[in-house]
């Protein structure tokens, strides 16, 4: 009994640690740079299929392709806010036109990716095996690629809440998260701060990819379903909220694998019900101002 | 001023029912080829216009289009063998309606955002339910539908989409139309105007739900064979988003010059570029959102209710 | 008779109290002010009476019936209209669609659409903005969007109307014009409950004047008795 609890609240500890780490990505993306970034979960499939190429090819372990992986997200995503959004968001009449722009913008980028996934990858399913050997914990037994995508899941999270408590860029950030203006008067670089949060938030889908694809097969056509659920995620931690998206992940991570334990197949069907439930009763969020 | 309108409007409506009665004589001077590439128009078109009934007043943003076509689908799919093929229509319809009154009530009272989010992963709730509940329960993975010929679809189409435009037309025309504006412009202001908001942009959801749901049923004839994958496919949500956006919105014209440009373009780039095609499609989108802003300002400005830059004809 | 009347009312953002224990009555064919330093939570007030947003605690009542609770178009069709401080038309439909929704949808029973118009003609005449029938409401001025606005709330045939500082912003001809026309309306009938700084205008056209500070009522009376009550002096003139 204990040991399927556990297995239960393991497996969610799992699945909600990838959840939360590409939440906070779109959180800063659409928090803080204003960008409903539809094709996030295209860098996260980027992330991963480019870590499978990395260990076809050279046989590369995913935790070194992080070091790979994670700056080309981040380069990506920067240049795109640096060239793209950026141009958006200057010839936009308002934030709110904006926000719809560069939606369709990311629409885009949606198509534009995912066909380049195809054409680089192809549509078929791929894999590889990675640490995938059986770990025993009070007796129940997990795979050690997930117990490792936990681990740095968790860890990613507080290296960077770290970063955004702790260091000068990390306060600039959270100061555009509130006001954009007033930071702006503050003296901060408001267009770097805004391309360096979407290149974070690219950063995070990158390695949350990396993650899954440690122990789970992935094709082309993976990113919608995770853009989805993190857009739950968001709207339920309270958008805006990078602490919020963190747990609020985890939240989902843990109701989705209860319900696949008891019905397999019904766990967007789960989300859906918890985001009903949470827009009825406190539309601002968990942790919404 | 009254003789000038009724000319105006003498001569559009006389070029409408010209237009229709062209294209209802289509498949006796057209190849079979044209019969299909136009009868994939005039879906397209009818998704567009159908997304426009909504969310062109109201500037609330619906990304629902592909799970109402997906209901309409499964829909024909199901009861394509035992039910005559209007009433697969009418039933499809129906279903649509239903799930769209359910989400609008749900999420219509909360911010725009909000029901934009939730209409955009309805499409891939539905398909993990149904999934779910053909492999759970009917031990099916995917179904066959009744085939027709292209003729009578051909024609079930334009008949859906002539109804659906003289449905928006007269919507428009109407006190509700006025109404679906004001909520457009300012939703509080008109609330305490006196129109029921709620009430109002529900049912239009779910009138713009009943036509797509009717174009997917009659879609679904096209492919001999579908599984919740190829039902519910998200592509058919952008798609009318992108088309009302390019074609603009002011009138019903737009989305219909929208679908046909999209629609031979896309005829165009599958049989040319088929690996190809999806790409090409983003770029000129996202090089258009880019370089183009004014059409798209539009949808754009909506979607805060900031306000819309055309002026509109007013009773 | 008593048309319409607040007890108390309670409202918290956050932890703050916008309006705390409110306590207001009107009667018919009044014209009452409602006047109060920034923040006091006048338009809060009104929003609860509107139905904009609901009262944590309180009961409101028009003509005896429960008002509290009630969301905005109903509380318009009953017989409550309103006006905001910032002018809130619909500025990409004409000025007679404007008032003609207001006719269609927020009286009553509702009326015809041709019947809407022909009484926003007359409203349109009413408030001094005949000609414009056919001017995109965007286009016209600050002031006679104002008057558009009144217009609007007039079609939905109210019994008590909330004016939120309509004479600000006005120049002094413009004033002048508004407040006879708020007299005006009075003259149709109608009960005012208006929310105003410019105290000469408050002090000129109110029968009763009602004070606000902090979210709490404290005081209540005629011009003459506010302008010499000691806490409203103090707290305009500041401590």
């Amino acid at each position: 009994m204990i040991v399927a609890i556990l297995d239960v609240v393991v497996a969610g500890l799992l699945l909600g640690g990838i959840y939360a780490l590409i939440s906070v990505g779109l959180s800063l993306q659409y928090g803080v740079a204003r960008v409903f970034n539809v094709a996030h979960g295209e860098f996260m499939m980027l992330g991963a299929l480019s870590t499978w190429s990395l260990n076809q090819a050279f046989g590369m372990n995913p935790i070194i392709a992080m070091a790979i992986c994670g700056p080309v997200a981040f380069v990506i995503g920067y240049v795109l806010h640096r060239t793209l959004f950026k141009r958006l968001r200057r010839i936009s009449p308002s934030i709110g036109a904006f926000e719809g722009s560069s939606m369709l913008a990311s629409f885009g980028l949606l198509f534009i990716i995912q066909n380049v996934a195809n054409l680089i990858w192809g549509t078929q399913t791929k894999a590889y095996t990675f640490m995938a050997y059986p770990v025993s914990i009070l007796g129940a037994l997990f795979a050690a690629n997930r117990l490792v995508t936990l681990a740095f899941a968790v860890a990613f999270g507080i290296v960077f809440y770290l970063f955004l408590v702790r260091t000068r860029l990390g306060k600039a950030i959270r100061a555009a998260a509130q006001d954009p203006s007033t930071a702006a008067l503050m003296g901060v670089n408001i267009n770097q701060v805004l391309a360096l949060c979407f290149g974070f938030g690219a950063l995070m889908a990158g390695l949350g990819g990396l993650l899954v694809s440690m122990s789970y097969p992935m094709q082309t056509t993976m990113g919608l379903e995770y853009t989805i659920i993190t857009i739950i995620v968001v709207a339920l931690g309270g958008m805006g909220s990078i602490p919020g998206s963190f747990i609020g992940g985890f939240l989902l991570g843990l109701i989705g694998s209860i319900v696949t334990k008891i019905e397999p197949g019904l766990s967007l069907a789960a989300y859906y019900v918890l985001f009903m439930v949470l827009l009825w009763i406190k539309p601002t969020g968990i942790m919404g101002k | 001023m009254n003789a000038r309108m009724n000319r105006k409007s003498l001569y559009s409506w006389g070029s409408a029912v010209l237009l229709v009665l062209l294209l209802a004589l289509l498949p006796i001077y057209g190849a079979p080829y044209t019969v299909i590439l136009v009868t994939s128009i005039i879906m397209y078109a009818a998704l567009t216009v159908s997304w426009v009934v909504f969310s062109g007043p109201t500037g609330n943003v619906s990304l629902a289009p592909a799970a109402f076509m997906g209901i309409g689908i499964y829909t024909a799919a199901s009861l394509g063998k035992f039910l005559p093929l209007p009433l697969v229509i009418l039933v499809a319809a129906a279903g649509s309606l239903c799930l769209a009154l359910v989400v609008g009530a749900l999420t219509l009272r909360l911010k725009g955002l909000y029901f934009s989010i939730f209409t955009f992963g309805l499409v891939l709730l539905l398909r993990q339910l149904v999934l779910w509940y053909e492999v759970r329960f009917t031990h099916t993975r995917g179904r066959f539908v009744v085939v027709i010929d292209n003729t009578t679809i051909f024609y079930v189409m334009l008949a859906i989409f002539v109804v659906l435009l003289i449905t928006a037309h007269l919507l428009r025309q109407s006190k509700y139309g006025a109404a679906l504006e004001a909520i457009g412009e300012d939703e509080e202001a008109a609330a305490h105007a006196g129109v029921n908001v709620t009430a109002m942009k529900t049912i239009t959801f779910g009138v713009s739900a009943l036509f797509m749901g009717a174009t997917g049923a009659i879609m679904a004839t096209k492919w001999t064979y579908i599984d919740p994958y190829i039902a519910f496919d998200p592509f058919f949500s952008f798609m009318p988003v992108l088309m009302a956006v390019f074609g603009g919105m002011a009138t019903f014209v737009g989305p219909i010059i929208g679908a046909a440009v999209f629609g031979l373009l896309e005829e165009l780039l599958l049989t040319q570029f088929p690996f190809y095609y999806m790409l090409m499609f983003g770029i000129i989108l996202v090089v258009a959102i880019t370089y183009l802003p004014n059409g798209l300002t539009g949808l754009v400005m909506k979607w805060r209710k900031g306000g819309r830059t055309e002026s509109h004809a007013n009773p | 008779m008593r048309i319409l009347e607040g007890k108390k009312l309670t409202k918290f953002f956050g932890g703050l109290a916008a309006v705390s224990e409110v306590d207001f009555g009107v009667d018919q064919g009044e014209i009452v002010g409602l006047i109060g330093p920034n923040g006091a939570g006048k338009t809060t007030l009104f929003n609860l009476i509107s139905g904009a947003i609901i009262p944590d605690s309180g009961v409101l009542e028009f003509k005896g019936q429960k008002l509290t609770g009630l969301k905005a178009h109903l509380v318009c069709r009953a017989g409550v209209a309103r006006t905001f401080q910032s002018v809130r038309i619909f500025p990409n439909m004409s000025v007679i669609g404007n008032v003609s929704l207001g006719g269609v949808f927020g009286t009553k029973t509702g009326m015809s659409s041709p019947a809407a118009v022909v009484a926003a003609e007359e409203l349109l005449d009413f408030v001094g903005l005949a000609g414009a029938s056919t001017t995109r409401a965007g286009d016209l001025t600050l002031a006679h969007q104002k008057r558009l606005e009144v217009a609007r709330a007039l079609a939905t045939q109210p019994e008590v109307m909330l004016l939120d500082e309509l004479i600000a912003g006005l120049n002094l001809t413009e004033a002048g014009e508004v407040m006879g026309l708020i007299t005006r309306i009075r003259g149709r009938g109608i009960t005012i409950l208006m929310i105003e700084h410019v105290m000469k205008a408050i002090m000129s056209i109110c029968n009763r004047i009602i004070v606000l500070h902090h979210g709490e009522k404290i005081a209540e009376g005629s011009p003459a008795e506010i302008t010499s009550n000691e806490t409203v002096i103090k707290i305009y003139l500041g401590k």
